[in-house]
């Protein structure tokens, strides 16, 4: 079998973990500085307070939305493997399984002996289920 | 006059924070700094938030590349068994390009370019043969394209990596922008490949070879020739008219050449064919249904134009008339290991070419019917 992930990370990943590091710095001063906003409000520095709150919100704002969108990179630069499955079907009772994909498998290919009644059974059905997530109607 | 005092105060409190001078000070030099700085560095800015949207997506790119060319080597070993590391020889496979005939005098270009395809199809399959050598034949068709997938994923990464390197060092927007502008469709392109190169380094049927699928259901468990180029032939009686269903010959990825299939059976039996029908694969334009199937005329056939040519040409001779049935799929679809819905549509197909037979021929008429595509994981 082919392996299905390598060990190693690929230089996107490893890019990503370091953008990743910068991100959750910048996460860490944006929260200070609304700490210390609110800090500056109680001894009644207003000015100091309104500026740190400003931008701290801008900051955890901007590092959320880039981490947000880093992630949905990551997730999308794998490769996916979608379920395959396999319908063996014996032409005489029509007994049916359903099996993953195995290597060599094709449509058509006479394999194993039916359990019921000692007949080749043959591969009807290959393909893949996809789910259509969160699909809203569309008026078009 | 007490709505204008109301609104006073709430305007005082709603923006008379303390504190609020300096801030909106400060804010109105920003405002302004950012006024200029988009007047005169806006198109600059532009460029470099594109050229690092190419980067990322170039990023992608090489990663998808590496992938397919680590699954294509991985592929060969395991069913190839070469004595050797065949790592340097499918980094040279990778790098092989095809240069297509010289269009200024058109008139018999079909074929030299069918010429060009022969010997590219024939230095491959030696190729794979030797990176391969305890493969049999349908597995040195299903490496050979995946190798091609591995290749085409090569091809778009250095075209884009092109692009990207010269707009950087041109600094020019407009070769950015182009590239740019049709980098989501190179992506899905990409993509695609990707997971074609899955399927066929496993051997799974893709959504291309539904046409392929609906012949071999068809001519499934009646008595099957070979015909030229990489084709069966089963003679199956359908609805009383007798029906010629070709095919590629499967399970290995292998596309034949059904413009000679065609041409061989209405050449053996001297042009009386009633109809021909065609079923293939057909790209859906977004929001159509995938697995509609839809009816028309003409050949329905893909790739370089070579059998589409062959096939009008003779039809042309005897007279035939030629009806075509579509399996609508996208481009990932088409390559990717076969939907559930595009293999159920083969049966909605299957009833609509009887229901042509029926309507077009009388009984006693021959007819051919031809699944086009890719019958990779698909037998007869
Ligand atoms: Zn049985």
């Amino acid at each position: 079998m082919v392996s299905k992930a390598s060990s190693e990370p690929s230089p996107a990943a490893r890019v990503s973990s370091f953008v990743l590091l910068a991100i959750f710095v910048m996460l860490v001063v944006a929260i200070m500085a609304l700490f210390l906003s609110y800090g500056a409000y109680v001894s009644g520095n207003y000015d100091v307070a309104a500026a740190l709150i400003i931008i701290g919100f801008i900051g955890v704002a901007a590092s959320s939305y880039v981490l947000f969108q880093t992630r949905q990179r990551l997730i999308r630069l794998r490769i996916e493997t979608p379920p395959i499955t396999t319908t063996i079907e014996c032409r005489k009772c029509g007994f049916k399984t359903v099996r993953e994909f195995q290597r060599g498998d094709y449509i058509f290919k006479e394999v194993d002996v039916c359990q019921k009644c000692n007949e080749k059974m043959l591969i009807t059905a290959i393909y893949r289920e996809v789910r259509e997530k969160g699909r809203k109607p569309f008026p078009f | 006059m007490n709505i204008a005092l109301m609104f006073t105060v709430l305007y005082s409190q709603l923006f008379d924070f303390p504190g609020w001078d300096i801030f909106s000070q400060v804010l109105m030099y920003a405002i302004y700094i950012f006024i200029f700085i988009s007047l005169f560095y806006g198109q600059r800015l532009q460029f470099h938030i594109w050229l690092k949207e190419v980067e990322g997506s170039l990023y992608k790119l090489k990663y998808i590349r590496d992938e397919g060319r680590r699954i294509a080597i991985e592929a060969i070993r395991e069913i190839g068994k070469p004595q050797t590391d065949p790592t340097p020889r499918v980094d040279r496979f990778l790098e092989y390009f095809t240069i297509t005939p010289q269009s200024l005098d058109p008139a018999g270009i079909v074929w030299k370019l069918e010429h060009i395809l022969d010997v590219r199809d024939a230095r491959f399959k030696d190729e794979v043969k030797l990176l391969a050598p305890s493969a049999d034949e349908t597995q040195v068709n299903n490496l050979e394209n995946t190798l091609e997938a591995a290749m085409a994923l090569n091809y778009i990464y250095k075209v884009i990596r092109h692009y990207f390197l010269l707009g950087k060092k041109t600094l020019s927007l407009y070769i950015i922008m182009q590239i740019q502008m049709i980098l989501p469709l190179v992506m899905r392109e990409a993509e695609a490949y990707a997971s074609a190169l899955k399927a066929f380094a496993y051997g799974q049927p893709i959504g291309d070879g539904v046409g392929a699928l609906v012949a071999a259901k068809l001519m499934h468990g009646y008595p099957v020739r070979k015909v030229p180029k990489d084709c069966v032939v089963a003679t199956v009686p359908i609805e009383g008219r007798t029906a010629y269903v070709i095919k590629a010959e499967g399970p290995g990825g292998n596309v034949g050449k059904p413009g000679d299939a065609i041409k061989t059976i209405i050449e053996e039996n001297e042009g009386k064919i009633a109809t021909i029908i065609m079923i293939d694969a057909a790209l859906k334009l977004e929001g159509e249904e995938v697995g509609e199937v839809a009816e028309g005329v003409g050949a329905a056939i893909g790739g370089p134009g070579v059998d589409q040519f062959k096939i009008e040409e003779t039809i042309l001779k005897y007279r035939i008339p030629i009806n075509a049935v579509i399996i609508k799929e996208d481009i990932g679809d088409a390559v990717s290991p076969m939907r559930r819905e595009i293999f159920e549509a083969a049966d909605k197909a299957i009833e609509r070419i009887k229901q042509l037979i029926l309507e077009k021929t009388k009984e006693g008429d021959k007819i051919i019917i031809c699944g086009v595509g890719n019958t990779i994981g698909i037998a007869q």
